[in-house]
């Protein structure tokens, strides 16, 4: 399966600077694996070590929150659209 | 006049005190942490609890001194609507204050703002909100409200906090005097996160000009995906016009985790809920009281969490109790 990720700006820098990327696989984790294989070192950003999603991040399959699915095991199918989002958004103090 | 009551000629609806909300703006209580100073022998450390400012936060001391400054300068004018952008506090600082002094406000933030803020301001407030990109964070609500502030800039009293000298003004002409005082002048440390940088910059200026040898730093998220609300990693993003690192003694990194495992720690000692950006500042205080021999450090509690993060990080079982959140959408 190939999907589209989409990509917070803060990980740009690990994508050359795109905000949208493929990858392939048949799960979340798939995916997060296959990322890491493109782009090296962007998993540990957004995964614990057990490769569950860190506390602040949240991916959504297409429009839903995959804690609200099967977390990282939940299946994708062709066209999915895959989103990484921290929960809250850095700003002012 | 109002109506007089004849039988004691004072008025039918008496005013009772004559304190605005917004005098509750500063004159925070600064909190000794007594039972996280204890792992530290001759060192004290003290938070600023800044949630106690009419509107939550620390924010509200800048936003009353920007939108005060405009008032004097001209600038912010009644038929103006007050713009900007935030992640939160600042814009709640500008609901409240445009509720009381009548201005409308217009505020930019990320779509993925915790909900209960945009709450707080939409509904009990009547601010307007601007989604931006959950992509981009703060830097993304920032180039927005520049955008939405060009096309109409006669409409707009924008006070652009980030690069507003009223901003760390606010800072320096009132908290750092006030925490002086609170601290009989015994403060040898200060720290406070980064955002706009206001807090930081304005208090180290007043210390540097009260005792130089009070050391200043500031705090920052290790990483620059973080989970620190109201943070900003300086090296990942649009580093603020009224910033100047150059004034600090230097910087300390605290990891999202330790800051969210921290906020258990303040519960339970301490006996305070905070927002993640004040665990942060904990740490930060931590990090400093380990290199002390001895001292009083001071830093900085924007905000709790009360209200604002009641779904979030120890609150996780809260979170997954409730229904499912959509994917966060801008507005464009």
């Amino acid at each position: 399966m190939s999907v589209k990720v989409r990509i917070p700006t803060p990980l740009m820098k690990l994508t050359n600077n795109q905000a949208e990327v493929s990858a392939e696989g048949g799960t979340i984790a798939d995916i997060l694996n296959n990322l890491e294989s493109q782009f090296g070192g962007i998993k540990e950003r957004i995964c614990e070590e057990n490769g569950t999603p860190r506390r602040f991040i949240n991916i959504y399959l297409n429009e839903e929150d995959i804690r609200f699915l099967d977390g990282e095991k939940t299946k994708i199918k062709d066209g999915d659209e895959v989103s990484i989002i921290p929960a809250i958004a850095g700003g002012v103090l | 006049m109002g109506h007089i009551n004849q039988n004691n000629l004072a008025p039918a609806c008496p005013v009772i005190v004559d304190q605005s909300i917004l005098k509750k703006i500063g004159h925070t209580p600064l909190i000794h942490l007594e039972n996280i100073s204890k792992r530290y022998p001759n060192v004290e450390i003290y938070a600023k609890a800044e949630w106690r400012n009419a509107g939550g936060s620390v924010k509200s001391r800048p936003a009353l001194q920007m939108i005060e400054d405009g008032e004097a300068s001209g600038q912010l004018t009644k038929e103006k609507i007050i713009l900007d952008s935030t992640s939160g506090n600042t814009g709640i600082a500008y609901a409240l204050i445009g509720k009381i002094k009548g201005y409308r406000v217009k505020l930019v933030m990320p779509a993925n703002v915790i909900k209960e803020r945009k709450g707080v301001m939409a509904d009990f407030y009547g601010a307007e909100i601007v989604s931006s990109s959950p992509f981009e964070g703060s830097d993304g609500a920032i180039i927005l409200a520049k955008e939405i502030y060009e096309k109409d800039p006669d409409k707009y009293f924008m006070p652009d906090q980030y690069n507003n000298d009223s901003n760390w003004r606010a800072h320096y002409l009132h908290t750092a005097e006030e925490i002086w005082k609170q601290t009989n002048g015994e403060i040898t440390h200060f720290c406070a996160g980064i955002g706009t940088g206001g807090t930081i910059m304005g208090n180290t200026r007043k210390f540097r000009e009260l005792n130089p040898k009070i050391l200043c730093y500031a705090m920052e998220p290790a990483e620059e995906l973080h989970g620190l609300e109201g943070l900003k990693h300086m090296a990942s993003s649009i580093v603020p016009g009224i910033y100047d690192e150059s004034i600090l003694d230097g910087k300390i990194s605290v990891a999202t985790e330790d800051a969210y495992d921290m906020l258990e720690t303040l519960e339970k000692e301490e006996g305070i809920l905070v927002g993640h950006s004040s665990a942060a500042a904990t740490l930060a205080a931590m990090e400093l009281a380990e290199k002390a021999d001895k001292g009083v450090i001071v830093t900085v509690f924007p905000d709790s969490c009360d209200t604002t993060y009641i779904n979030f990080s120890k609150f996780k079982e809260f979170y997954e109790s409730q229904s499912p959140t959509a994917l966060p959408k801008a507005d464009n």
